[in-house]
């Protein structure tokens, strides 16, 4: 309850902008009731700022604003704004005035003067609309005609202090010197520094033929503020903020649901394929068939139904579904269908921030699930070394945000002594799985082999494997190890016939032994019947021996009765001797 | 523009602030010398007619406005440095 009613006081104190980022880095806003001074050199985007915090007001905080433009006339900035998806018109009359206070070029001016007028005016207009916030153009314009410093300290103090008796949330914006935006205190309004509560400096500089835009909060009294320069693009909507990391946003919900990579045997060395929601990332040399198998993931991704962007850097859209055709990967039919969208360097492109920018408003016009960016390292490329690996972390924040399952490429660098290089991004620390192709050299032969370098979460195979491209796809095969060696592409096959080979001798070895074995067992079969027979002869002829021998000792007895009987003697008389 | 003619004149002035005041003050005296007896003068307090000074798109006070004769003209200032007065308007400092 307490802590409720806390934040609900934290929050009041500011007034929101709307802005994409900046209110993350103020933690809210802009100061509420008070004023917020914004500097910038020419061209840096302070109309830009200081009109979208009103439009935003007007149209979702419920806070009617009034514009007051010292310099370009109120036309100008309108027609100007007609370029940003902010639908100004609607707003004009009743949410959003306009007050032309530009100082006319032949204005006669004889003597000091002061900003009554004006403020009568909008005190009057202010009250009509039911105003809360006010932004004042280029102050610094009609302040030169002051005739002394003096005079420009008695107006200011004299809007501050009408700005604070009508509680109004007001932006000022102020032209700084373009070379050095934190000198502000030496020059002639450096004393507004010191009134305002809020203080934004704006910086728009050239990097190497790259523009780069800047903003940082100076100060923001009595709050916490980012205090670090935070880098943003004028996109459709107006200013984007480039924030890190958000409170609260950091951990996305974690899944465990996993989706092809669109190769059979890779989510079978992955574990099932790549986590939803991951970063993958893919690194090889010019030609090792990264675009390739991040094509099947698009493809796989597709006839899933997910909506797809491909953001392809190196070549044209239709020529990736050119080439990915011509190995069975067809794209062609989810452009059709409306699932896959490409888009190439034509439609993306600038500083690796308006990069970013453009990819995430193609993502969000699309409603994508699956993203390609095909290579990422592009954004490394001239001029954005500095701000790329800031962008990289944030496309990684965003898509994990998001929920985008997200396919990077990356081209290592030939010269490199690693083979595993990093690019300068350092995505390879911030990727989920990491998958690095390379070209192995061997008799003549130039082949594709494939290895899982890291992939959290995942137990996955240490095996490097070879990548074959054919017109049905893409498949991996098992590499052969020999002596040391890595054998791929002819050395494999010729390995794998040598072993078919040997197979099939070893299978009629085989074969034979089993007959010639066959062949002895039966003729011991035949041997141990013989001999089986022998014995059961040898018994018999042993029986009737025995039996004839009985028989003739018995007929020798009968005999010798039978002669004595005859020879009349004693037949007791020999059996007593 | 006749020599004749008569000025026109509304003053623009924000209440009794110090520049408001200085050019009330100025610009009766200019009149006085320069103007006597061809001069009109209105004061209009923009705290006290904000619709008015918004219709005449007056930002600064004080701000003279000279409707008559043509052209319209406008001098924004405490008129103090009368010189510059006298040029805007065409009166030449010798000529009454």
């Amino acid at each position: 309850m307490k802590a409720d009613r806390l934040r609900g006081a934290a929050a009041s104190t500011k007034a929101p902008t709307g802005i994409a980022g900046f209110d993350e880095i103020t933690g809210g806003g802009l100061p509420r009731g008070r004023t917020a001074l914004v500097q910038g050199g020419p061209g840096s985007g302070k109309t830009i700022f200081s009109l979208q915090f009103l439009v935003n007001g007007a149209r979702h905080f419920k806070e009617p604003g009034i514009f007051v433009a010292f310099e370009e006339t109120s036309q100008r900035i309108m027609a100007n704004a007609e370029s940003f998806d902010w639908r100004l018109p609607q707003l004009l009359r009743k949410q959003l005035l306009f007050v032309d206070a530009q100082p006319q070029p032949d204005l006669a001016q004889s003597g000091d003067f002061d900003l009554c007028g004006m403020l009568a005016g909008l005190e009057a207009q202010a009250a009509a609309q039911k105003t809360r916030r006010i932004v004042f153009d280029a102050l610094d314009i009609v302040l030169a005609l002051l005739p002394d410093l003096a005079a420009r300290r008695r107006e200011i103090y004299r809007l501050h202090d009408w700005l604070l008796r009508r509680g109004l949330t007001c932006v000022m914006t102020l032209k700084a010197a373009p070379d050095e935006p934190n000198s502000v205190t030496q020059q002639p309004y450096g004393f507004m520094q010191f009134m305002v509560d809020c203080s934004v400096i704006l910086n728009h500089s050239v990097v190497l033929g790259v523009s780069q835009r800047n903003l940082r909060v100076q100060k923001y009294r009595g709050s916490q503020y980012d205090e670090n320069e935070s880098p943003f693009v004028i996109g459709k909507m107006g200013f984007d903020v480039a924030i890190v990391r958000l409170l609260g946003r950091a951990d996305s919900a974690v899944t465990n649901e996993r989706v092809t990579s669109g190769v059979k045997r890779l989510d079978t060395m992955l574990g099932g394929g790549y986590y939803r929601a991951a970063c993958v990332l893919i690194t090889g040399f010019p030609g090792t068939a990264k675009t390739t198998l991040s094509g099947a993931f698009a493809d796989a991704a597709c006839r899933r139904g997910e909506r797809t962007l491909f953001v392809s850097f190196d070549s044209d859209g239709t020529e990736v579904i050119r080439n990915l055709s011509s190995v069975g990967i067809l794209l062609n039919r989810h452009v059709k269908s409306g699932v896959l969208r490409m888009a190439s360097s034509r439609t993306v492109n600038g500083s690796a921030e308006m990069c970013l920018v453009r990819i995430k408003e193609l993502a969000q016009a699309h409603g994508t699930r699956c993203l390609v960016i095909d290579p990422v390292s592009v954004l490394s490329q001239f001029g954005n070394e500095i701000t790329a690996y800031g962008v990289a972390e944030r496309l990684i924040d965003w898509s994990k945000a998001e929920r985008i399952t997200l396919v990077c490429t990356s081209l290592s660098n030939e010269i490199s002594e690693r083979a595993e290089d990093d690019t300068l991004l350092h995505m390879s620390a911030m990727a989920d799985t990491w998958i690095h192709l390379n070209y192995l050299v061997q008799a003549g032969e130039r082949n594709r082999g494939m290895s899982i370098i890291k992939s959290r979460g995942t137990a996955h195979s240490n095996q490097v494997r070879e990548l074959i491209l054919s017109n049905e796809g893409v498949t991996l095969a098992d590499i052969f190890t020999a002596g040391g060696e890595v054998l791929m592409g002819t050395m494999r096959w010729e390995k794998e016939s040598a072993e078919r080979v040997a197979v099939e001798v070893a299978a009629v070895a085989r074969k034979l032994k089993g007959v010639t074995l066959d062949a002895e067992q039966a003729e011991l079969g035949v041997r141990l019947k013989a001999v089986q027979t022998e014995f059961i002869a040898k018994q018999i002829e042993k029986t009737l021996l025995a039996r004839t021998t009985a028989s003739r000792k018995a007929e020798v007895l009968r005999g010798n009765v039978r002669m004595r009987e005859l020879r009349g003697g004693d037949v007791a008389a020999p059996r007593r001797r | 523009m006749g020599k004749r003619s008569i000025f026109k004149f509304q003053l623009f002035v924000a209440a009794d602030s110090q520049n408001s005041v200085q050019a009330t003050a100025n610009l009766g005296a200019l009149c006085r010398k320069y103007l006597p007896g061809r001069h009109e003068i209105e004061i209009v307090d923009v705290f006290l007619e904000p619709k008015r000074a918004l219709a005449e798109d007056i930002r600064m006070t004080p701000t003279l406005l000279k409707t008559s004769p043509r052209p319209v003209q406008k001098i924004v200032g405490n008129l103090s440095q009368t010189q510059r007065v006298l040029d805007t308007l065409g009166l030449i400092a010798g000529a009454a």
